[in-house]
């Protein structure tokens, strides 16, 4: 079995509030911020793992992102994947989902012709959940998105379980070759090892740019996306911004008044 | 044909109910329609829904396309996938909304990429602005420092899609007497469309008070450690009669569910009263709750920026002002 399984370095979450926006382009400048796997990925790499340990097959760890993703690729290599690759080229910058998952499409197309490609259900910084599904449809095969358990019925096919909302669910049963895109429930993530890290110097790493992909230039990177940012603004909030000070007591007896006086309850 | 002005939206039914993320989302479609002087249409995809399409234009479309048949009773990605880009590309309309449903989700990304077009997901705003002479849709979402919003707006590639999450449209009102077209649109199965098949769907009502709807929402951030903090949250909430809502980390947390994450990922609220404890005011959350009428936040960092976005600013431990919030309370 072909197994693909795609991951994201993202900015940590934890720094947020000290992420800017470049005023001209819009996008996100992350110089000052670390940099972390995707929490979602891990379970996407961790579900890769088990299906290769249940059918045999390679893993291969793929990223769309600039040279310093490839410490989540050496990573993913440490818990077990094959090999791993880097799509990285100048042509691939700005992309928006839609360009994102044509590029990652195309390599999968024309390098591998996976049988199951797994991924996160979205990132923590871009939060679309786009990507996933726009990766399968441009490869034609099916799609499951919020998957939170998968059995399989034989090599070929498998049913899997997608959330919807207030913890209802979805039955989907599921020819392959076919793109999962996971939850945290589905699996508790493997811990990495010693021997892992150092089997993982051995494994093949390969870096692809555009050229080697042989992508239509008009459909990677800024050029290749449909929707962009136009600039950001300075939200107007008007509220009363009254701060209350005092012991709790009497602060909690200024919010029942605020309350009253407000009208509200 | 037309010039920006034919709007659809995908109208999601389960079980023969019409999703009210849907119908908000059909507000939407109503609202840019009136400013483009444009037409509205949905699309209704199901099995028995005749009656449904009836009621999608009391509730404002001028016509429905109608895809009745019994293999699409459930949501059937592939299929659902196929039967709206056929209709893309035969009428090919201006603007395409789906409500953000979880199934709103799995389906306008597949869509848009077969037919390559823009999709936008989280906006907290969507409105008609001109720019260079044109009319053009322009997507609000929050930016990362607070305060900040970021414009996006799309290409010349239509339909312009964009998924709109609950709550950041209003459910139009219902008219029986309104008249509109209802068109049938033939439907065969292909194979490509039985690679998937949803087998079956399992709905849940909500274990908690939603967040929708409800008055009064308290909602916590990563300021609740511990059980007890969670705890103090959960009692103002009961007091108060409150929907429990949370941050993103508070979901994380597992203190809240997904169906009760306030901001550009989950819902958007306009309640009564909002109160925020322990959480910083990242614009991602306070897009959420922007609407409500009034607003007392608690933190104790004294330089949240949660507190340039509040009424009633309180700038303390949780822990000391919680438990004297609910006792007051309590006794009033
Ligand atoms: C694309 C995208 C989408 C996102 N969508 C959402 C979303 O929909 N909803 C959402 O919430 N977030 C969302 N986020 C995340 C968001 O940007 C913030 O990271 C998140 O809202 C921060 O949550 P918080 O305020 O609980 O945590 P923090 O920012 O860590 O704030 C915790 C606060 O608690 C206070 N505190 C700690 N202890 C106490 C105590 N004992 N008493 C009182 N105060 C205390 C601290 O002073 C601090 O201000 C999104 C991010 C991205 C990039
Ligand atoms: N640049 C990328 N490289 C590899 N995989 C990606 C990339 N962007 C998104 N993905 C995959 O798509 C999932 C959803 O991402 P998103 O649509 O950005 O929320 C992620 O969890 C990854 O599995």
């Amino acid at each position: 079995m072909k197994i693909v399984v795609c991951i994201k370095q993202i900015s940590d979450p934890e720094y947020f509030p000290q992420i800017t926006l470049d005023p001209e382009t819009g996008s996100i400048q992350r110089d000052k911020v670390p940099a972390i796997l995707n929490p979602l990925d891990e379970n996407a790499l961790e579900e890769g793992l088990r299906i290769k340990e249940k059918f045999s097959g390679t893993l291969t760890v793929v990223t769309m992102g600039p040279p310093g993703a490839r410490e989540v690729l050496d990573w993913a290599l440490a818990l077990g994947a094959d090999e791993a690759v880097l799509l990285s080229d100048r042509a691939f910058a700005g992309a928006d989902t839609l360009a994102t998952a044509y590029t990652l499409a195309e390599y999968m197309r024309k390098m591998v012709e996976p049988d199951i490609i797994l991924c996160g259900n979205q990132t923590e910084d871009g939060a679309t959940g786009q990507v996933a599904p726009q990766i399968a449809e441009l490869l034609n095969i099916p799609h499951v998105t919020s998957v939170s358990e998968v059995s399989y019925v034989d090599e070929s096919t498998l049913i899997a379980k997608q959330n919807i909302e207030y913890g209802g669910y979805l039955k989907v049963k599921v020819k392959l070759p076919a793109l999962l895109a996971v939850v945290k429930d589905i699996n508790e993530v493997r811990d990495i090892t010693a021997e892992g890290i150092m089997n993982a110097s051995d494994k093949e790493f390969k870096t692809l740019g555009a050229a080697d992909l042989e992508v239509d230039p008009g459909c990677v990177g800024n050029n290749g996306s449909p929707t962009s940012v136009i600039g950001t603004f300075k939200q107007e909030i008007d509220r009363q911004k009254e701060i209350l000070t005092g012991t709790p007591q009497e602060i909690a007896n200024k919010v029942l008044q605020k309350i009253h006086d407000a009208n509200i309850l | 044909m037309s010039n920006n002005n034919n709007i659809w939206v995908w109208i999601e039914q389960r079980n023969g109910k019409l999703m009210d993320v849907s119908l908000q989302t059909l507000g939407k479609g109503i609202e840019l329609a009136k400013h483009l002087a444009g037409k509205v249409s949905a699309v209704l995809i199901g099995d028995n829904i005749e009656g449904m399409a009836k009621e999608i234009i009391c509730y404002g479309a001028d016509n429905v396309y109608l895809v009745a048949d019994p293999g699409l009773k459930l949501y059937q990605s592939r299929a659902y996938t196929r039967i709206i880009s056929e209709l893309i590309t035969m009428h090919k309309p201006d603007i395409l909304l789906m409500g953000a449903s979880n199934i709103g989700i799995d389906l306008a990304p597949a869509v848009a990429a077969r037919v390559k077009t823009g999709l936008t997901a989280h906006c907290s705003d969507l409105q008609i602005e001109t720019i260079d002479n044109k009319p053009q849709l322009v997507a609000t979402i929050p930016g990362f420092s607070g305060g900040m919003i970021v414009k996006i707006v799309w290409n010349e590639i239509k339909p312009w899609m964009a998924t709109v999450s609950s709550g950041v449209a209003e459910k139009p009102d219902f008219d029986e007497t309104r008249q509109g077209a209802v068109v049938k649109v033939d439907y065969e199965a292909k194979d490509e469309d039985l690679q998937i098949q949803t087998v079956e769907m399992v709905e849940r009502e909500p274990a908690s008070m939603p967040v929708e709807g409800a008055a009064i929402v308290v909602s916590g951030g990563k300021g609740i450690k511990t059980n007890e903090e969670f705890k103090l949250i959960k009692d103002l909430a009961e007091v108060l009669g409150a929907a429990l809502g949370g941050t993103r980390p508070a979901r994380d947390a597992e203190w809240i569910t997904t169906d009760n994450l306030i901001g550009s990922s989950g819902k958007t609220i306009s309640p009564k009263l909002f109160i925020s404890i322990g959480a910083s005011g990242a614009a991602h959350y306070t897009c959420g709750f922007m609407k409500a009428k009034y607003i007392i936040a608690i933190d104790k960092d004294p330089s949240a920026p949660i507190f340039d976005m509040c009424d009633l600013g309180i700038q303390a431990d949780l822990n000391e002002i919680v438990p004297c919030l609910i006792e007051q309370l309590k006794s009033s």
